[in-house]
């Protein structure tokens, strides 16, 4: 699994990449707990387009970075999940937490 | 039930054989022709069993993990995972939605996914034991398929 990242006008997009389980989910907490601190955003938009699994694992991961950017008053959101990963934010009813938008250009604009 | 096909896996419970436990399950039910909606949730499944067996029945150790995954009569698929850990003391309230005894890095949202992807859940297990999970998917036949 892999993370980038760009940072625009108070906008953070983070792109993720790869098979996203619990074998991955630490490492990624920590690089997006890192980059989170480094930016200091008020929208920290996950992208994943890239991301070809996810499960459960990956909902923790979600949860927790909603926490930290609302206690940075800022928010996160999720952009273009393939089909497979939007059908384990929807049985977790992630959306009643985190907005969830398709067909953006990964926020590049 | 008729049993048309099986295979049987066994591995240590290491975080790197969650990625090879879902594509052996994803390897062995593509004979059966899934859609890809379908192989992801057998994909997600699997991956939410053993990740389980993982990090709860073995919390502190290393163990076994054991997977069959069996093709019976009408395109029914069957996944059992089994481990000999700890086992789980209340089997109803672990499958609750949000229960998890796995602090901050998890989602307490395993057995809700299961039992949403699959047509049937059944949770065996217990305490000091070990725990035994069985589902079953059937596979839609394709039209203009064979
Ligand atoms: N194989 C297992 N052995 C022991 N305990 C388990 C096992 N599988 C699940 N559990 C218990 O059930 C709870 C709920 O599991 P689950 O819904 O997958 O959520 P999570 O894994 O995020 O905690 C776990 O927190 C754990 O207490
Ligand atoms: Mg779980």
């Amino acid at each position: 699994m892999n993370i980038s990242s760009s940072y625009f006008s108070g906008r953070l997009t983070l792109f993720l990449s790869g098979e996203l389980d619990h074998h991955e989910a630490r490492g990624l907490l920590g690089s997006i707990d890192d980059l989170i601190e480094e930016f200091m955003p008020r929208e920290c938009v996950l992208e994943l387009s890239g991301l070809s699994f996810m499960d459960s694992s990956g909902i923790a991961v979600i949860v927790r970075s909603a926490e930290k950017m609302r206690l940075l008053r800022g928010r996160l959101s999720i952009e273009n999940p393939s089909a497979q990963v939007m059908r384990v934010l929807e049985a977790a009813g992630i959306e009643r937490l985190v907005p969830v938008t398709s067909g953006n250009m990964g926020g590049l604009l | 039930m008729k049993e048309q096909n099986y295979i049987k896996l066994e591995f240590l419970s290491r975080s790197a054989n969650e990625a090879f436990a879902r594509a052996a399950a994803a390897a062995f039910a593509s004979q059966l022709d899934p859609n890809m909606e379908e192989l992801g949730d057998i994909r997600t499944a699997v991956s939410e069993a053993v990740t389980n067996a993982i990090v709860h029945a073995y919390p502190d150790s290393i163990g076994r993990i054991s997977m069959r995954l069996r093709i019976l009569e009408g395109q029914l698929l069957e996944i059992s995972i089994r481990d000999w850990g700890r086992g789980i003391e209340n089997v109803e309230q672990a499958m609750k939605p949000l229960y998890t005894t796995g602090g901050q890095e998890r989602s307490g949202m395993g057995f809700t996914i299961m039992s949403s992807f699959m047509d049937k859940l059944r949770v065996r297990s217990a305490p000091g034991k070990g725990t035994t999970v069985v589902m079953q998917r059937a596979i839609c036949p394709r039209v203009g398929s064979r």
